[in-house]
């Protein structure tokens, strides 16, 4: 008798397991919440001292620059200042501040307290500098420029809601890079109170105040009733982190996740043939290739750096493994102004490329090397080794013999960016800021004053014309002028053949139907969340 | 991990006489021969039984379902599923092989310098043996391949490392015994050097507990290095190792779930086919050995 | 028995001292630079001058070593580079979810394992002995990644019946006084806690102990077995008793033995098999945290780990080869 009431406890014990709890969380709440499901977890969210992309997600929903870009673009517009003006010879950025606005803790913003928060960026005797504070990776310099090389910007309170920024050479990409998320303004009694860092406990005046974050599993967000920019529409943001993509896509299925913040393009036809879900994709903002060594080997001349181009066919690949991402022919995706519309990719020629190698002297080909790595990117969703599998196998086509290597990220990027290798590397770029010179300047410019390639122009391009086309147009505060400079110098790039170019990945999110108002932005950040609502 | 190996504490036997016949009349051995048999037929055979090439791309024939034309599908580069399996056969069994080779050529040489020099010599090695032990395996084994670099052959020696400390301990278990018997004894009053006692008396009967151990854990090797695959630390593209296919797989399982089944069925069935050959000989050779620790 | 204890405990100083060494000399081999990892696509060299120089990379390796160690014996294992938050506190958080569930599939190995070992050799040579070797051999056999994935499309996805990762509810919010989800929610009182993280607890258990459990259960057959055929077991079948009283009162308790250090063997694999499993069910446990922090070359992090998990791996086979001891009096150690 007992034996038989063991039993029947045990089966109704599994039976129960299984059948409470199955309503969904949402049922529970008379709270709107919105759960984004995201593949990491944060490592901080002190706006000055993180670089990562998760960081940044959250961060974005908490914190707004001096100006913000406009929403779906990388425009800029009012953001903390309501308006600003560039002096004639691009040099003075004067910023008039939004007035009645507080921070989550308070404190009110104004031109003081928004100095005393950016003061840490460029004021070496600041006790919380954050240029050299330990294991910190910042945009600082990056937007300020550097104390040491004496080209910091420098910072003035006029008034009590007017800011103004005097650079020591003109930079129009000033703008932009201000309106980035890793410029986001913190409240400077929360840095005080939390010794610098406030990274764990950020305190900002954006749309969504901080709650809680547990390591590893979620973060959660509640709505700030007060915003500037209209009351959010739900309450609570939850981001949990999930590493599995196939596990996100089966908690979107089931209404555990509202938002996926990546698709791969492997679930792309999922998420469109289900009608509960909604596919949002837009241009990248990102360019991907396979970068050459164009100091040295083959790739020294331009022929067969062209004749790469033909060999392989971009089309095949980004359709194939990238479910229709753009082809790529020249520096910077087409989504960026200053992109020359009248330069087409390369097409898939396979005589041609043999041709041009037969005429730089290689009529048999050439045997090189290519470095690669496993993870995904965010210009590069099916990761590095992928890419290299399918270039190679065109390449063996014309007689060119690649041996790949794969390397884990750490030991990739230190030879990638460090020692002079030569042959073949994926390469990749994410915009910054949403101005060219963040692509074509960092990524193929030539350091003159330091005799060197620019740390980010890893094929170690060098061609003077277009150095001084891009010199030209970060001096230029005139946007007609500058998109006309950029033109040219893509024209100029696609010519010269520095990578391989290959495609720019869309950015794509996906959410529940019932999710009205998301929109994606270039820069791939969730702003202008106060504008999503459940219904 | 093979688990239920040698005893401490067990009575010294001469290695069983193996006879064929003993050995095929176990019907688990005689499973496990046939499995581990069409495995390594398929490996010798591939090119006979595909006409497939296991790395050649094709983006006409992407994510292909299994069909008369594809066998087991094809994947995202359009290659051939069952050419991969088969032609990953090789890949797994070299591992196997390997891996396990190198764990027991080890784990012999510090067992039988430990067990039968004893003292100092023993108390060192085998402190270092549980360092090795204490080591969460799969972290070490990331590790060591971190330092190498990611390729199918660091992953080898990374699993290999990880398993020598249990080769280790039930060879050194083994010669403590055996040091102490009379023949050995023997020996050395006859004046025999500890080389030719190694070589003569000792070795041999390790041989009998060395080939359990290896057979019980070769699945295991394949096993762990497809674990170390699907971190991406081990086979570089286009290998068609299966635990890379299962890594890349695994991100196609609701839309594709071929691509990550077959490997991981194949995995499944070589493993259980050296476990069960690995039963029937412990079984046979010394059934004392199964179920005492 | 008390001297046995004290040289079993004047062993851990060097084992540990052995895998600090391990660690830091591995994880310092590792090619690739820390400061450019950190930095990423981006970053100028100065920054990586400085960054390493903050870092203490710029020292010589033994000093960095001696530093470490030095910071570990008083129990600081210093700041993750990752996150620059204490490692202890890292730790800290994830350690609780990584015992909670290799405890959770430890139970389940223990339980299921001598449950389908002992039924198994009660009825040898049945289709219930042979069915459940096979389903055995096969648990044995599977890769516990792929037991995992299985098992979460197929419970989670497909038959919707259990949830799809995470520890608890995203609508609950846990009261943390241990960190470990289903033991806090025991600790509050809060029944929904309870329920939701023990279904959360579910499906990561079975795949990690499945492993476990099919070794368990082949062990405790075949000592069964062996037990079953002794003198003592055929007196006390002569005299009369039930043959279910033969089992559980004699058979079981001398066949428990080899089973113990099993299970001591396998508590290395279930922290170290952890890994996997809560990277597939996204659990916040320190396998999770451990491998992040390798593949991030965020080398105080990794050391942490590792010393923490070599430890209690150390201290548990202590306990393990004490309850054997205990058990049987018989043994001699040298």
């Amino acid at each position: 008798m007992k034996r038989v009431g063991l039993w029947v406890g045990l089966g109704l014990l599994i039976v129960g397991l299984i059948s409470v709890g199955r309503g969904g969380p949402a049922e529970a709440q008379a709270q709107k919440t919105l759960v984004i499901a995201i593949g990491a977890d944060q490592t901080g969210m002190d706006p000055q001292t993180v670089q990562n992309n998760e960081s940044g997600f959250v961060m974005s929903t908490i914190f707004d620059s001096l100006v913000n870009y406009r929403p779906g673009s990388s425009e800029v517009g009012p953001g903390l200042a309501e308006s600003w003006t560039v002096s004639p010879d691009g040099k003075v950025f004067t910023f008039k501040l939004r007035h009645g606005v507080k921070f989550h803790d308070g404190t009110p913003m104004d031109a003081r307290t928004v100095a005393e928060d950016l003061d840490r960026a460029i004021n070496p005797n600041n006790p919380c500098f954050v240029p050299t504070r330990k294991g910190v990776d910042t945009y600082d310099e990056f937007t300020f420029g550097s104390v040491k090389d004496n080209s910091v910007a420098k910072m003035t309170v006029l008034d009590d809601f007017t800011l103004r920024f005097t650079l020591p050479d003109p930079s129009a990409p000033f703008l932009s890079s201000l309106a980035m998320i890793w410029q986001g303004i913190m409240s400077p009694a929360a840095t005080k109170q939390y010794n610098c860092d406030a990274g764990q406990h950020p305190v900002g005046t954006g749309p969504f105040k901080f709650v809680e974050a547990v390591r590893n599993d979620h973060i959660t967000v509640e709505a700030n009733p007060n915003y500037w920019g209209g009351r959010p529409k739900v309450d609570r943001i939850i981001f949990r982190i999930v590493p599995e993509s196939a596990t996100r896509m089966l908690m979107l299925e089931r209404n555990d996740a509202q938002i996926l913040a990546d698709v791969p393009p492997s679930d792309y036809a999922r998420v469109q043939n289900n009608k509960a879900l909604q596919l949002y994709k837009q241009a990248g903002l990102t360019i991907l290739g396979v970068a050459m060594s164009n100091d040295l080997g083959p790739f020294k001349d331009r022929r067969v750096r062209q004749a790469m181009n033909y060999a392989v066919d971009k089309d095949a690949i980004n359709q194939g493994l990238y479910a229709g991402a753009t082809t790529a022919s020249q520096g910077m995706p087409p989504v960026l102004w200053g992109y020359n519309k009248s330069v087409a990719p390369y097409p898939y020629d396979v005589a041609k490329a043999k041709a041009l190698l037969a005429e730089a002297g290689y009529p048999n080909g050439f045997s090189t090397d290519m470095m690669v790595y496993a993870n995904p990117r965010g210009y590069n969703p099916i990761g590095g080794a992928k890419l290299g599998e399918a270039v190679q196998s065109y390449l063996t086509k014309v007689g060119v013999n690649v041996k790949i290597t794969q390397y884990e990220w750490g030991a990739y990027l230190a030879r990638f960016r460090r020692q002079p290798w030569e042959g073949f590397a994926i390469a990749g770029w994410s915009g910054d800021n949403g101005d060219p010179d963040n692509f074509l300047g960092d990524l193929f410019e030539w350091d003159i004053a330091n005799g060197r390639a620019r740390t980010n122009n890893t094929s170690r391009h060098h061609s003077p014309a277009f150095d001084r086309l891009i010199r030209d147009a970060r001096r230029t505060t005139d946007q007609t002028k500058r998109a006309a400079l950029y033109e040219q110098a893509n024209k100029l790039l696609h010519d010269d053949a520095a990578w391989v170019f290959m495609n720019h990945t869309n950015q794509v999110r996906a959410a529940r139907a019932n999710v009205k108002g998301f929109v994606l932005n270039p820069l791939q950040m969730f702003f202008n969340m106060e504008l999503v609502s459940l219904e | 991990m093979a688990t239920d190996v040698v005893a401490v504490g067990v009575r010294r036997r001469r290695v069983a006489a193996l006879s064929w016949r003993r050995l095929f009349s176990h019907s688990s051995f005689v499973v496990g021969a046939a499995i581990v048999a069409g495995v390594v037929a398929a490996a010798l055979l591939a090119p006979l039984v595909t006409s497939y090439n296991p790395i050649e791309q094709s983006f006409r024939d992407q994510l292909l379902q299994p069909s008369r034309g594809h066998l087991f599908g094809t994947d995202e580069f359009g290659r051939d599923i069952f050419a991969r399996v088969v032609y990953g056969a090789r890949i797994a069994l070299i591992v196997g092989v390997v891996a396990d080779g190198l764990a027991a050529v080890l784990g012999v040489a510090l067992g039988v310098l430990s067990g039968y020099f004893g003292r100092r010599v023993d108390a060192v090695l085998m402190r270092i043996v549980d360092v090795v032990l204490a080591f969460p395996y799969l972290l070490l084994a990331m590790i060591v391949v971190a330092i190498l670099g990611p390729s199918l052959i660091n992953a080898m020696i990374a699993i290999g490392i990880v398993y020598t400390p249990q080769f280790a301990r039930v060879v050194r278990g083994v010669v403590l015994q055996i040091k102490e018997e009379d023949f050995v004894e023997a020996a050395r009053a006859e004046g025999a050097g500890s080389l030719r006692i190694l070589g003569r008396h000792i070795l041999p009967n390790i041989l009998s507990p060395i080939i359990v151990m290896a057979t019980l854990t070769v699945g295991y090797m394949i096993v762990e290095t497809a674990g170390l695959s699907f971190l991406g630390l081990g086979a570089s593209p286009p290998t068609p190792e299966w635990g890379s296919m299962l890594a890349t797989g695994r991100s196609f399982m609701l839309t594709a779930p071929w691509i990550a089944t077959f490997p991981g069925l194949a995995i499944l069935v070589t493993v259980v086919g050296f476990n069960l050959i690995g039963d029937g000989l412990r079984d046979l050779l010394d059934p004392r050995l199964r179920g005492r620790q | 028995m008390l001297r046995f204890l004290r040289w079993r405990l004047l062993q851990l100083g060097p084992v540990l001292l052995g895998v600090s060494i391990l660690v830091f000399f591995g994880m310092h081999l590792i090619p690739g630079d820390v400061a450019q990892l950190l930095l990423g696509d981006k970053g100028t060299d100065a920054d990586l001058q400085r960054m390493r120089h903050q870092l203490g990379l710029d020292q010589p390796v033994y000093i960095q070593y001696f530093r470490f160690l030095g910071g570990a014996l008083q129990g600081d294992f210093g700041e993750s580079i990752r996150t620059r938050q204490p490692v202890i506190w890292e730790i800290e958080q994830a350690l609780p979810v990584t015992v909670e569930l290799s405890l959770a599939a430890l139970a389940f190995a223990v339980v299921a394992g001598l449950l389908i070992g002992v039924l198994a050799a009660r009825f040898p040579h049945s289709a219930l002995d042979t069915g459940s070797m096979v389903g055995v051999l096969v648990g044995v056999s599977m890769p516990v990644f792929w037991t995992g994935i299985l098992l979460l499309i197929v419970f989670g996805g497909i038959l919707g019946w259990l949830p799809l990762g995470g520890v608890v509810d995203g609508s609950l919010t846990v009261r943390r006084i241990t960190g470990a989800p289903l033991l806090d929610g025991v600790l509050t009182g809060s029944w929904p806690i309870v329920w939701s993280a023990g279904r959360h607890l579910v499906l990561p258990a079975l795949a990690l102990g499945a492993t476990a459990m099919a070794a368990i259960a082949r062990m405790a057959r075949s000592t069964m077995l062996d037990v079953l055929g002794l003198d003592f077991i055929r007196t006390a079948r002569a005299k009369g008793l039930a043959e279910r009283r033969v089992v559980s009162r004699h058979a079981l308790r001398n066949a428990l033995l080899p089973v113990v250090t099993l299970v001591g063997l396998q508590l290395g694999l279930l922290l170290s098999g952890a890994v996997l499993t809560e990277t597939i069910f996204a659990l916040p446990g320190l396998g999770r945290l451990a491998i992040t922090s390798v593949l991030a070359r965020d080398y105080p992090m990794v050391q942490g780990v590792v010393l923490i998990a070599a430890g209690v791996f150390v201290v548990a086979n202590l306990l393990v080869d004490v309850l054997y001891v205990y058990l049987d009096p018989r043994v001699r150690y040298q």
